[in-house]
């Protein structure tokens, strides 16, 4: 949007957003600060964000491809079939060293396919991933059946438990920041991000400018296929136990701090910095939730609204600027910059 | 022109009537899938089998005909299970609470239904979500207010009516009553999508929003509608589904929009919208129906049972997309002679 003379009102929008994640933030912490002392300290500020990193990392390359315009409704399975493999393989007695590669290979073999099918076959991101998110859930389960395998060597399950020696970082975290930081240069400041824009605001337009469109989406859900892995095998060693049921209803979450860290579901928009923003924000809340004994029912309840309500509230606020703008008799806002509230997703 | 166009195309012929014969080609596989398991397990092709695959494939296809519903608009309901969930609980609750009566417990369930599909419909036309996300959201809050009112409660066999879950036993001349549910809704709603204004409009907005919209179709309450008749229908299911299973808790129906979704795209329903008979939702559930049956008699688990409900999904749309496409070159090079 940032070429488009003459519209800085979008991109202060856009700001707005995230000023207002801050705000949301600040609030939250005031709320949960109130609710119990112990809402501030450093433990429990290491707690709250440790349980959300899965959900957290997987959000980061999901926010790539909803900017690219498409969804990835699979990765919650895919953690649980990252998972279901990591155990198999260590109770047939194969090593760590050579497990988490193999489990980081399937991610990116099962991206691949998501992502051939997309864009390759030109099939809807919707349905597909719909499919993969049965099927490999079903392979997961295949693979491990109901049993668990938790009989890890605590070297591993220190990744998703300990924390940076001497601090209260948790491992899971340096992850994700080292992970938003690479991928929010990627796609804020290299010509692959700018790319990804252009595909999803406009992907013909992007095709005949001879973007590498197949090529840059299909790589996309490999990334989304790799990372959701990678959730996987942290989790597994978050709760030092594998198993095929492992992130059930992950995507939900995912989605929602996606979408409430500004990011347009139609794609063509949306920041990393946003997200990361939304990531913090949905931790404090949750943990304010568990603090006000609200039980995990209601804090599901209060996931679909928001992730309803983070579309609704910017389609509204736009629309009540440009009938402010339009008392005023100011300019109209531009076509491409209303959301299209009624156009189904590619 | 017009004389060269019947003789033109022998290629697309072929083609276009097995994308234009769905259910045909569905009965086929159907029939070659069941001599070839009927040869490993003879107890696949006994009438009890066989009414028993029927019943149960019967409750997912009056949830995946509201589903197609929602389809043919170019649009999804995921939160269909969850509809399914909340209805199921809230009517055995009220049965075991002896609060109202048999049939006022199945009003209620469908009524709980319509709203449950109104919202979605109102989030969907007057809030201008798209239906992915709003569905989702409903999903999670549906499900939350199942597990909310339902807690650790499970309303047990004996805690309905006597005679309730009869239904989902007993045949009229033969025919089970749930088959005989699922056909009149499919016969309703195929009259209705055939010869009533509403029907056209619904197929139009999912083929051509645009276009429809200069028509002046009222497409947002077309597609509310839509959602809300696929609530309705969900909620049917939700009753049916007590009457199937009889022990009803807060996690009941959980993962199956799953096997709907399944149902409506190998039913031939096409995921871009605008094309779809009810009939091959129905027959997509019953498909999908005889497969788990199938698995169970070859002596394969339970588990891999998602597994095939995803390469189901996969397998559908690739082949529609394929044919699509073959379709189109087929006309093309046809009209350009």
């Amino acid at each position: 949007m940032a070429p488009v003379k003459g519209q800085p009102a979008w991109t202060r929008l856009v700001a707005r957003w995230e000023t207002l994640l801050v705000v949301a933030l600040a609030g939250l912490v005031v709320l949960g600060t109130s609710l119990s002392p112990f809402f501030l300290t450093l433990g429990n500020f290491s707690n709250l964000i440790a349980a959300l990193m899965e959900v957290a990392i997987m959000a980061l390359a999901m926010t790539l491809i909803i900017v690219a315009g498409e969804i990835d409704l699979s990765v919650e399975s895919m953690a649980g079939l990252a998972s279901a493999i990591l155990g198999f393989l260590w109770a047939a007695g194969v090593p760590l060293e050579a497990g988490i590669p193999i489990v980081l290979a399937v991610g990116a073999l099962g991206g691949l396919m998501n992502g051939l099918l997309v864009a390759r076959f030109g099939l809807p991101s919707l349905v597909v991933t719909l499919g993969t998110l049965a099927l490999f859930r079903g392979l997961a389960l295949i693979v491990l059946g109901p049993r668990g395998v938790s009989d890890f060597p605590p070297a591993f399950t220190q990744l998703g438990f300990g924390h940076v020696a001497g601090t209260l970082i948790p491992w899971p975290f340096v992850i994700f920041i080292g992970l938003a930081l690479l991928l929010g240069i990627v796609l804020h400041r290299t010509w692959i991000g700018r790319h990804i824009y252009a595909i999803g605001k406009n992907t013909g337009a992007a095709r005949f400018s001879g973007l590498r469109v197949t090529r840059i989406r299909v790589s996309l859900f490999v990334l989304s296929g790799l990372i959701a892995a990678l959730a996987g095998i942290i989790l597994t060693s978050r709760l030092s136990s594998a198993r095929a049921d492992a992130g059930a209803g992950m995507t939900l979450t995912v989605v929602t701090v996606v979408l409430l860290g500004g990011v347009n579901i139609f794609g063509g928009s949306g920041t990393i910095p946003g997200v990361v923003l939304a990531v913090l924000s949905v931790a404090v809340m949750q943990n304010a939730l568990r603090l006000a004994s609200v039980t995990v029912e209601v804090q599901s309840i209060a996931l679909g609204l928001l992730l309803i309500l983070s579309v609704v509230i910017p389609t509204f606020a736009h629309q009540a600027k440009s009938a402010v703008d339009r008392v005023r008799g100011g300019r109209p806002p531009p076509a491409d910059s209303v959301p299209h509230g009624e156009r189904a997703l590619p | 022109m017009t004389a060269a166009v019947p003789v033109a195309r022998p290629r697309g012929q072929w083609l276009s009537t097995l994308a234009r014969q769905r259910e045909l080609s569905l009965v086929a596989i159907l029939i070659l899938l069941g001599g070839l398991v009927t040869l490993t397990a003879p107890q696949f092709l006994t009438v009890a089998n066989i009414s028993q695959v029927a019943v149960l494939a019967s409750v997912i296809a009056v949830a995946a005909v509201g589903e197609a519903l929602v389809v043919i608009t170019r649009n999804v309901d995921l939160s269909v299970e969850a509809t399914i969930g909340l209805v199921a609980y809230g009517v055995a609750r009220v049965l075991e609470l002896h609060a109202l009566d048999a049939a006022g417990a199945i009003v209620l369930g469908l009524g709980l239904g319509l709203v449950l599909g109104m919202i979605n419909g109102l989030i969907v036309t007057l809030f201008r979500v798209p239906a992915i996300v709003a569905t989702l959201g409903t999903l999670s809050i549906f499900r939350g207010v199942d597990y909310l009112i339902a807690g650790s409660h499970q309303v047990p066999l004996a805690g309905l009516p006597e005679g309730f879950t009869d239904a989902a036993r007993d045949t009229f001349f033969g025919i089970p009553y749930f088959v005989l549910v699922a056909v009149v809704v499919v016969a309703i709603g195929s009259v209705i999508l055939r010869s009533t204004r509403f029907g056209r409009q619904l197929y139009a907005v999912g083929s051509n929003p645009e276009a429809a919209a200069i028509l002046g179709i009222p497409s947002r309450m077309v597609v509310f509608t839509a959602f809300s008749l696929c609530g309705l229908l969900a909620g049917a299911a939700g009753v049916l589904w007590v009457m199937e299973f009889g022990t009803i808790n807060g996690t009941s129906a959980t993962g199956v929009v799953l096997a709907v979704v399944a149902a409506v795209v190998v039913g031939g329903v096409n995921i871009f919208g605008g094309s779809g008979t009810l009939a091959g939702a129905a027959l997509g559930a019953l498909f999908l129906g005889f497969i788990a049956n199938a698995l169970i008699l070859v002596g394969l688990s339970q588990f891999w049972l998602q597994a095939i409900y995803g390469v189901v999904i996969l397998v559908a749309v690739t082949a529609d997309a394929f044919i699509l496409r073959r379709l189109k070159r087929a006309n093309k090079r046809s009209g350009s002679r």
